[in-house]
């Protein structure tokens, strides 16, 4: 992501670069999963918020394009609202939890679908490019974003419509049940997670995401490229 | 050559090994205890290995993985040398890790096996701590137990691959209290270095500062509040960390 697309007009000024999913926050997409959560290998429900990392090398920009894997059909598309932490909040109280949000992002974190979620599949969330960033917008302009209307369009035609909200853990739960065992620095992105019928896109497919109030994220799939010996790279954001 | 990076009398150095502790790039000479160790270089992506070392899967009762186990961890886990780590009041069993850490110099994607260790900078130590009891079978190993502020520590310092033959074949010795708990050695890596790299580049492109914690053979044992943990890697340093109570942390 280019350093010019991490910085906007209002504190803390900056992303930092580190972005925190959840998994199955959404209540329906828990549910879908039925008795299979109660046996092997799960064996229970989930506890603690299910975090992963999209590291610095998935970081996109609105207008990006990100590359399927060859082995791959197609992408998921995970539209989720991000929270901007404003200020390090380490140990935060459900109801300050509100105040360490500088403002809100559409995010689409793409992956390799997969339907088994007892090993992180690192390999099916860390692609290049598959953590796609759109504008910020102050938290004082957002009225409530437990209930903003979400929309996902593939090549212009509407293929989920979902809202953030009934959500497992909401924004303020989950920043206070995070930063009980890890500090949220200012510039980290926490996403309130994917809502479930996640919708899938193929390579040379565009993709739109809207979520109300925060506008219009949009970009590209493109086919895997022919792999390079020892491929220097220009180094990513 | 071996380099840290130090916080003292109001600015971060870069250091050097010295008979009498460190000696800073401006020319100062320190005691080890005189200064505040960071991490001995700009961490980027940390991307940890479970159940490489073949003994230690048997330990924690799994059978080989075919795929590596990997996971990510954020920047707030990482701590320095001489650091304080947190356990838990209500936490069983917290155990330290040592572990090889391999960091990326020559950034990649589609690196082969043949050409990957020409993308290592350099290695350090790695204490990557777990507490067992907060495990859960959701992307596991979860944030809760792999991802807790001060979990991960490393250092002190940032050796160059040039300094270190391959294939890399070091001892490791974890020590609680001056008391041997685990040993063990790089050769018995179930993927090594450059099945890592060459498996991780293959999906990702590795950057610069981008570091691999390559696992931990078996002897993980519990420690409790007050211990003093050693982890340490023949060639590439000795690493402490003292555990801390909540109370500390005004928990």
């Amino acid at each position: 992501m280019h350093p010019a697309q991490l910085t906007f007009g209002f504190a803390p000024y900056r992303l930092s670069g580190t972005v925190y999913g959840v998994l199955l926050n959404h209540a329906p997409a828990l549910a879908a999963l039925g008795g299979a959560v109660n046996t092997a290998p799960y064996k229970a429900p989930p506890m603690a918020p299910v975090l992963y990392l999209k590291p610095r090398n998935t970081l996109a920009g609105p207008g990006s394009s990100c590359e399927v894997p060859a082995d791959a059909p197609a992408l998921q598309i995970g539209a989720n609202l991000g929270a901007v932490i404003g200020r390090t909040a380490c140990g935060v109280a459900e109801h300050d939890a509100l105040e360490v949000v500088a403002g809100y992002v559409i995010v689409d974190d793409l992956s390799v679908p997969h339907d088994s979620f007892y090993r992180p599949s690192v390999r099916f969330k860390a692609l290049d490019g598959s953590c796609v960033i759109g504008a910020i917008v102050a938290r004082e302009r957002v009225r409530d974003a437990a209930a903003l209307a979400v929309r996902v369009f593939v090549d212009g035609k509407l293929v989920q419509r979902t809202s953030t909200g009934e959500r497992i853990r909401p924004l303020t739960r989950l920043i206070a049940d995070v930063t009980e065992f890890m500090t949220l620095a200012p510039g980290d992105i926490l996403l309130l997670g994917t809502s479930a019928h996640a919708p899938t896109a193929r390579a040379g497919q565009a993709v739109a995401i809207e979520i109300d109030g925060l506008g219009r994220i949009e970009h590209a799939l493109v086919a895997a490229g022919e792999p390079e010996h020892s491929h220097a790279t220009e180094p990513h954001a | 050559m071996k380099r840290a990076r130090v916080a003292y009398a109001g600015a971060i150095h870069e250091a050097i090994p010295h008979a009498r502790g460190l000696r800073l790039a401006d020319g100062r000479i320190v005691a080890e205890g005189a200064v505040v160790w960071l991490a001995p270089f700009e961490v980027g992506t940390i991307i940890a290995l479970g159940l490489n070392y073949a003994d230690h899967a048997k330990e924690l009762s799994f059978g080989k993985q075919e795929e590596p186990l990997v996971f990510l961890k954020g920047p707030g886990a990482v701590i320095g040398h001489r650091g304080q780590t947190r356990r838990p009041k209500d936490a069983t069993f917290m155990h330290y890790e040592c572990e090889l850490a391999v960091v990326i110099g020559a950034p990649g994607r589609h690196i082969r096996k043949a050409d990957a260790m020409r993308h290592v900078a350099g290695y350090t130590v790695a204490n990557d701590y777990a507490i067992r009891d907060y495990l859960e079978n959701w992307y596991r190993p979860n944030a809760r137990v792999k991802n807790r502020d001060g979990g991960t520590v490393l250092g002190p310092w940032l050796v160059d691959a040039a300094d270190i033959a391959t294939p890399v074949h070091l001892e490791l010795s974890t020590f609680v209290n001056g008391q041997q708990r685990q040993s063990g050695n790089t050769r018995d890596l179930v993927h090594d270095i450059a099945s890592l790299i060459e498996y991780l580049s293959g999906f990702m492109t590795l950057n610069p500062g981008d570091v691999i914690l390559t696992g931990t053979p078996e002897g993980v044992v519990n420690v409790n509040v007050g211990d003093e943990v050693v982890t340490e890697i023949a060639g590439i340093g000795r690493l402490v960390n003292t555990i801390a109570d909540d109370a500390l942390f005004g928990r």
